[in-house]
């Protein structure tokens, strides 16, 4: 920009300015609190989690298997036509190892967390979700995985009613 | 365009979003020798809310952004808001209604306590994804991790790209992270935060404010000025808010925002007729993501582009001559001065010892946003 | 070049809607705008516009969660933080561009999902001045009615008059939350709120969503016969500080105004416009609104309201809709339910709350508290 100008404005503070109150500041925790209605479609999923199963909506005329359940299809723009049941397998698609938790502090032991499609979706349909009974060294995209359920009695209509999805073992389908 | 101005970029800025407004609003106004009384309209840009903390922040930050008693409104697309906003002033420009437009953008994110981090838990969905407790980097880690599995890309490769910009924004005055001597070691040195990313792959948060004032071809006739950049294309568009069902080493939504842009300039061969970027770059890797997003490189031929030394600012493509968001800081919508500006800048010759060394006629910006869902394009000329 | 309205499409208002998400809600009332405009989404519309704030909506990029249920997935999307007129006005000049033929506009209200809507409210206070001062937000309603009536002397009564009217007209309108037999006197009776504020003063909030279909005249004339003219469109704000705004007057609608008749070649509005519907959410709103648009001269809205001018067959039909007192808040789609409303008349299709005869339309809103913002539209039928 125009080498005219010698001082850009803005004037630069550190942390200690602010946790210090070096500066003058207004301290305020808005009340905003929320209970979103869940709908159709995921209500429905919800009460199927709690299950132990996975639901998704079928569209007959892409002919996709939608995951997650949806009331209308975002391609071809109309209502959904049926429920249908998809496996609680799939592919990892992509992951990351995560040394930060939810509010960016460090944490010793790593999240393994990524996007798992799931069989019986429509191709790249998935979840994101975490993944357990694997190092960081051995998790890697193409890994065919298995949701690891909670037990019924623990399960509250969550996606966490699945605590993580592992390796596929030999043998199983 | 007619004018730019912005304020520096820093992790915590003193002043108000309000002041921040004015004072990149003024500097703008000041460079294209204009009052706030030749503003026909105002356009404001700012992303969350919940960084400044006021709800209808818009609002709140309107009279530091001179949209006091005149049509003023503010446009929000996440972090494609950054390159939206333009858009937004462009077409109330084109369409006829206004003649000057202002256009403000404002970020405050130091304002959010204890960290901006938690403002990202509230961008997830509440059903789907906000049990699983995500880290907003989280996001940043699955694409690039899906981007470099499909293409082979290394994170040495990637790393270049920080060290391209960092060391570019040692030339820029506003610049928050600027490093003459990084290397690509150092930044796979740095902590790991969730890998791929480390540390030094991502632009942390920032305080700022940017402006561009733009106006007619009549305006710019009648008061003969000189200094000014066309805007020849835009496009903008948003992809499904599903993002677990999408493939994420490729930005669809970018390269049809692109397309949009492109057929509005006549720009038929991008590689050849394209001759600057300023990609988006929150982290390292979306400048090769985008760049490839914008069919300025095949899909997956950014890191070799980049390897080859093409995009350096004496290449023959310049991405982020500027020393982008990963050297000068990511207040979100306010980059647009950074990136917007940037264009403005090179296009009239003023980027000082930013000036990409040979003639450049045509620049190209995206801003990127959303649940890696939003794709802002804008193309200018000299 | 010419730029129309082809197609609305509104869900039934109600207090609350526990059995839609809000992506079910939007995608019935798009669903019935296509069908009303006879357009496919996915490959006829140029531009979607919807019209939200993150606080109302619960979310950090509100944006993110619109695509899909408008049809808009991989579509040039853009989310505009004001009232639904503000997407209006933005459609209208994308299309004046001549890069854009078909835009749609989408504004909903999911209130219901808010569990605290006061505290929401409150925080779009000035940090500095006001939040400290706790209170309800509602106060600075309070203060705003106060200057307005004394200011343009009109009697508290003209108030009731206001609300019963609007909550009468709800009982005609199928889409209405509120509809009700309320009698002026009932209105004046209720409990004083924020003085001089009371009850029956304050819309009640309510969940709905509105799709408008806006298309330039060469794309308008293919998918209707009769397009709804948008003829002139203006928006403005006053300063976002409560202490050096004009408080009695709503001078932003009267920029606004200006602005949208400038561009519909309107100069004697009271003459020209045959019906409005102006924000309501406060009953003193409407006859603030009223006096800044010209269509009553300052200080006689009050009398006129009184004397039964403003009612479905009076000499200027205002709120025939209910308003947002007999409809509900349906907080930034409020505009777009006005325009939407204004549609309606000029088609002949607004049933028992039909104004005769009615050619030129006025659909105005306001960003509601703390704002002093607001948009105009000005639509119209034939030439």
């Amino acid at each position: 920009m125009t080498a005219r100008i010698s001082k850009w404005p803005g004037k630069e503070l550190h942390a200690d300015d602010l946790y210090q109150a070096k500066v003058t500041q207004v301290r305020f925790r808005p009340d905003a609190k929320y209970a979103w209605s869940a709908g159709e479609a995921m209500s429905r999923f919800l009460e199927e989690l709690q299950q132990g199963r996975l639901v998704a909506r079928t569209c007959r005329r892409c002919k996709r298997v939608l995951f997650p359940p949806r009331m209308f299809c975002e391609e071809c723009f109309r209502p959904t036509d049926g429920w249908t049941y998809i496996r609680d397998t799939g592919t990892i698609e992509t992951f990351s190892v995560s040394y930060l938790d939810r509010d960016a502090r460090r944490i010793a032991q790593p999240i393994l967390v990524g996007v798992v499609s799931l069989d019986g979706a429509s191709p790249m349909m998935g979840m994101m979700h975490y993944f357990a009974e694997m190092t960081p060294d051995q998790i890697r995209i193409g890994m065919r995985v298995k949701a690891v359920w909670r037990p019924p009695a623990e399960r509250r209509g969550s996606v966490l009613d699945i605590a993580y999805f592992r390796p596929l073992r030999e043998g199983e389908a | 365009m007619i004018g730019a101005g912005m304020t520096l970029f820093r992790r915590r800025l003193q002043e108000t979003g309000k002041e921040l407004c004015y004072e990149a609003a003024r500097m703008a106004l000041d460079s294209a020798g204009l009052t706030l009384a030749d503003v026909d309209a105002v356009v404001s840009g700012s992303a969350p809310d919940a960084f400044d903390g006021v709800h209808m922040k818009g609002e709140y930050l309107l009279d530091g952004a001179g949209g006091y008693r005149k049509p003023y409104v503010r446009v929000f697309t996440g972090g494609g808001t950054g390159v939206f906003s333009t858009i937004a002033g462009w077409w109330h420009v084109a369409s006829g209604l206004a003649d000057v437009v202002l256009v403000v953008n404002e970020e405050k994110m130091s304002s959010c306590q204890p960290h901006a981090q938690s403002v990202f838990a509230h961008i997830w969905d509440p059903i789907l994804d906000r049990p699983l407790q995500p880290n907003l980097v989280w996001i940043f880690a699955m694409e690039m991790n899906r981007y470099m599995t499909v293409h082979g890309v290394k994170k040495e490769d990637i790393a270049l790209v920080a060290v391209k910009n960092k060391r570019n924004a040692v030339d820029h005055p506003c610049a928050q992270l600027a490093d003459p001597k990084i290397t690509v070691e150092d930044v796979l040195k740095s902590e790991v935060m969730a890998w791929p990313v480390q540390r030094l792959d991502i632009s942390p948060p920032s305080d700022g404010a940017s402006a561009v004032v733009l106006a007619s071809d009549e305006v710019i006739r009648k008061r003969r000025i000189k200094d000014r950049a066309w805007i020849s294309g835009v496009g903008w568009c948003i992809d499904s808010t599903m993002w677990t069902d999408r493939d994420l080493y490729f930005p669809q939504y970018v390269a049809r925002a692109a397309k949009m842009a492109y057929k509005m300039a006549k720009i038929g061969d991008p590689r050849r007729e394209i001759d600057f970027a300023e990609p988006y770059d929150p982290f390292d890797y979306k400048e090769l993501h985008h760049l490839e997003g914008l069919l300025l490189a095949k899909k997956g031929e950014a890191p070799k582009l980049t390897r080859e030394g093409v995009t350096q600012r004496d290449g023959d493509l310049p991405a982020c001559p500027s020393g982008g968001l990963m050297g000068v800081g990511n207040p979100i919508a306010a980059t647009m001065g950074q990136k917007i500006g940037e264009l403005f800048w090179q296009l009239t010759g003023q980027a000082g010892k930013r000036q990409i060394p040979h003639e450049v006629r045509t620049g190209v910006s995206n801003g990127w946003g959303d649940l890696m869902q939003y794709g802002s394009v804008v193309v200018m000329r000299a | 070049m010419r730029v129309g309205i082809v197609g609305v499409g509104m869900t039934a208002f109600r207090s609350s809607t526990p059995e839609y998400s809000w992506k079910e809600l939007m995608y019935e009332a798009a669903s019935r705008a296509y069908a009303d405009a006879g357009v496919d989404p996915r490959t006829q519309v140029d531009s979607f516009l919807t019209c939200a704030e993150d606080y109302y909506e619960g979310f950090g990029i509100f944006d993110e969660f619109v695509p899909d249920q408008i049809g808009a997935a991989l579509r040039p999307t853009c989310t505009v933080s004001g009232d639904g007129l503000h997407g209006l006005a933005n459609a209208f000049m994308q299309i004046q561009t001549g890069l854009i033929d078909v835009a749609v506009v989408e504004a909903h209200s999911k209130a219901s999902d808010i569990t605290t809507l006061a505290g929401v409210v409150e925080h779009g206070l000035d940090p500095i001045w006001n939040k400290p001062l706790g209170g309800h937000p509602y106060i600075v309603a309070g203060l705003e009615a106060d200057a307005y009536l004394r200011s343009t002397r009109t009697p508290a009564r003209s108030l009731g008059a206001v609300v019963s009217k609007n909550r009468r007209n709800g009982l005609r309108n199928p889409h209405a939350a509120y509809g009700a037999d309320v009698d002026p006197a009932q209105a004046l009776a209720s409990e004083e709120r924020f003085s001089p504020l009371r009850a029956l003063d304050i819309s009640a909030p309510a969940d709905g969503a509105i799709v408008l279909v806006v298309a330039s005249e060469r794309a308008a004339r293919r998918l209707r016969a009769d397009p709804v003219w948008i003829r002139g469109v203006g928006w403005a704000s006053d300063s976002p500080s409560l202490e050096t705004r004009d408080r009695a007057a709503a001078t932003y609608a009267r920029l606004a105004a200006q602005m949208a008749y400038r561009l519909a070649k309107i100069r004697a509005p009271a003459r020209e416009i045959d019906l409005a519907e102006v924000d309501d959410r406060f009953s003193y709103k409407e006859l603030q609104h009223l006096e800044a648009l010209g269509l009553a001269r300052a200080g006689e809205a009050g009398r006129r309201a009184l004397n039964g001018d403003f009612s479905i067959d009076g000499r200027l039909p205002v709120n025939a809709s209910g308003g947002s007192l007999g409809c509900g808040n349906v907080f930034e789609a409020t505009g777009l339910h006005r325009a939407a409303e204004v549609v309606l008349q000029l088609r002949g299709d607004a049933g028992s709350r039909q104004v005769d005869g009615a050619n030129v339309g006025l659909a105005q809103s306001w960003r509601f508290v703390p704002s002093a913002s607001g948009a105009v539209a000005v639509l119209g039928v034939g030439k």
